[in-house]
């Protein structure tokens, strides 16, 4: 008996020991990861790199800064996921409301989930081929295009999840009280399902502004600060990638900077919607 | 005095061609408690569910016969449904308060029918919190929000939401099974008061319960009425075979 309790004890320790240790290995990568970094990226970082766009010779380590990529980022991102939210919305509300848990409705989701893993380099090549057949030069316009088409199963998928949390009854409850459908969605469901919609569209614009590959070919890259959506547009992941490819130290070093003020970008964003989610979700029912 | 609710030869059938209730006839008395009772699957939910036009949220039901609610039937075609569901309220089996506050909970339906606003819509909110017997519980923190509240008082809030539509009837279905026993003697004391001014349908497998609250019995079994009539008759001297196993605990 004694025995016995002996075994299960060390089992436990073994067990808790080695989800500590994978926690540490999260942990620390984190840390070294954000503290390469700040180490490398703070003693470049100015004024003039988040308030200007590269002068001439910059690359060289002349002044200037990468302003165009901020921009430019925020720009694809934030067009991209707009954009996935028109058609991700619609289609995770389709396949909760219509579909459900039929064969096509597997046939969808699986289809989302092929779409979801997909690389990125993939989805640049295609759109690039795509942008050729139709004319459209490497462009603001074409990177966001090629963006959602990334972003969308990312955050169908999400909202499909968060859809499927919906309690039936919660719905029933207000048609008892002789609601239409249209008031139940506008002012039940939807009350219900916003804190989860929003991590959705926050997980794929995450995706999407941290992507370099995709928009390499489609969004090209300048030193203009993006005006038109014709125009080429820069991008934080591809300023990180040019910079850190020249030989010149400073130069490497800013590509810190700029891997920071990425990293800093989405902290903000990531945050914000965390702290509004959780304002919203204080009525949430579980 | 006229029934108030007449149930003709009303016969459902689930998905699959299930058939749940046969030929059912029935009338329900105005402003007193019908507690509707039988074995588990006999179709007393199904019956209960038919009176506020719930049973069409599943897919496949069919139905016919007729509910007269005052005379009309409420399957008729051109009915407006929303209008049944206003004045034939639902009380749940397990409470499920609406993703807002308190006071929004109790407000939503006198918004969407548009009965109340301003100074008399937070009359009113406090009113049916009172008579649902919550107000005093709930009078300091009416904007937090509703699903912090006890599953009790949750019920309750429900009760009060349910009651501030105006609806006439109203439906209970096993309403205190997910309740503790102080929590589910409140609720049976709010019953109680409510039948002077509506007509209460239960539904309940606690016959302890029926016996407490009914004045008039539905016995039900495999989707058939059995029998139906005032508490007094029908507990004390039923005049069916099956009724009198059932009330000795032979199911």
């Amino acid at each position: 008996m004694k025995k016995h309790w002996h075994w299960r004890h060390l089992e436990e320790t073994l067990a808790r020991g080695l989800m500590l240790l994978s926690f540490a290995v999260v942990a620390v990568s984190l840390a070294l990861i954000l503290g390469t970094v700040m180490a490398r990226g703070l003693p470049s970082l100015d004024w003039a790199m988040l308030t200007q766009s590269p002068k001439g010779g910059y690359y060289l380590g002349k002044e200037g800064g990468i302003l165009n990529a901020i921009l430019g980022s925020l720009y694809l991102a934030g067009g991209g996921t707009l954009l996935a939210f028109l058609f991700s919305l619609p289609l995770s509300l389709y396949l909760q409301t219509y579909v459900r848990r039929s064969s096509w409705g597997h046939f969808v989701r699986l289809g989302l989930d092929v779409l979801w893993g997909i690389p990125s380099i993939v989805y640049g090549a295609f759109g690039f081929m795509v942008m050729l057949a139709i004319g459209l030069r490497a462009s603001l316009l074409g990177g966001v295009l090629v963006l959602a088409l990334l972003e969308m199963p990312i955050m169908t998928r999400a909202m499909d999840e968060v859809l499927q949390m919906m309690p039936e009854e919660l719905e029933q409850a207000s048609l008892a009280l002789g609601a239409t459908r249209f008031e139940t969605a506008l002012r039940v469901v939807s009350r219900q399902m916003l804190p989860g919609i929003l991590t959705a569209v926050l997980l794929a614009f995450g995706r999407g502004i941290g992507d370099a590959a995709s928009v390499l070919f489609t969004a090209g890259y300048t030193d203009r600060l993006p005006t038109s959506l014709l125009r080429p547009a820069a991008s934080l992941p591809l300023a990180v990638f040019f910079q850190l490819g020249t030989p010149y130290p400073e130069v490497q070093q800013r590509a810190y900077a700029a891997a920071l003020i990425l990293t800093v970008l989405v902290l903000i964003i990531s945050l914000g919607s965390r702290w509004l989610a959780g304002r919203l979700g204080q009525f949430v029912v579980k | 005095m006229e029934p108030h609710i007449q149930v003709r030869n009303l016969s459902v059938w689930y998905e699959g061609g299930h058939l749940a209730l046969r030929e059912v006839t029935l009338d329900i008395p105005r402003r007193q408690i019908t507690v509707i009772i039988g074995p588990s699957g006999c179709g007393k939910t199904t019956l209960l569910k038919s009176l506020n036009r719930f049973l069409e949220l599943s897919d496949g039901t069919r139905l016919s016969g007729q509910v007269l609610i005052d005379g009309e039937d409420i399957y008729a075609p051109g009915v407006d449904v929303t209008e049944i569901r206003k004045k034939v309220g639902l009380l749940a089996q397990r409470p499920f308060p609406l993703p807002m506050s308190i006071y929004e909970n109790v407000a939503y339906g006198l918004r969407i029918h548009r009965l109340k606003k301003g100074r008399e819509l937070e009359r009113a909110v406090r009113h049916y919190l009172e008579v649902a017997g919550l107000w005093e519980e709930v009078k300091d923190r009416l904007h937090q929000p509703a699903s912090r509240l006890s599953i009790g008082q949750q019920q309750r809030l429900c009760l009060a939401r349910g009651l501030a539509v105006e609806p006439e009837i109203l439906l209970g279905d096993e309403v205190t099974s997910a309740l503790d026993p102080i929590s589910a003697q409140h609720i049976e004391k709010r019953l109680l008061e409510l039948k002077q001014d509506y007509t209460i349908v239960l539904v309940t497998h606690i016959l302890r319960q029926a016996k407490r609250l009914a004045d008039y019995v539905v016995f039900m079994y495999m989707g058939e009425v059995i029998e139906a009539g005032p508490a007094a008759e029908v507990f004390v001297n039923p005049r069916q075979e099956r009724t009198r196993a059932y009330l000795e605990g032979q199911f």
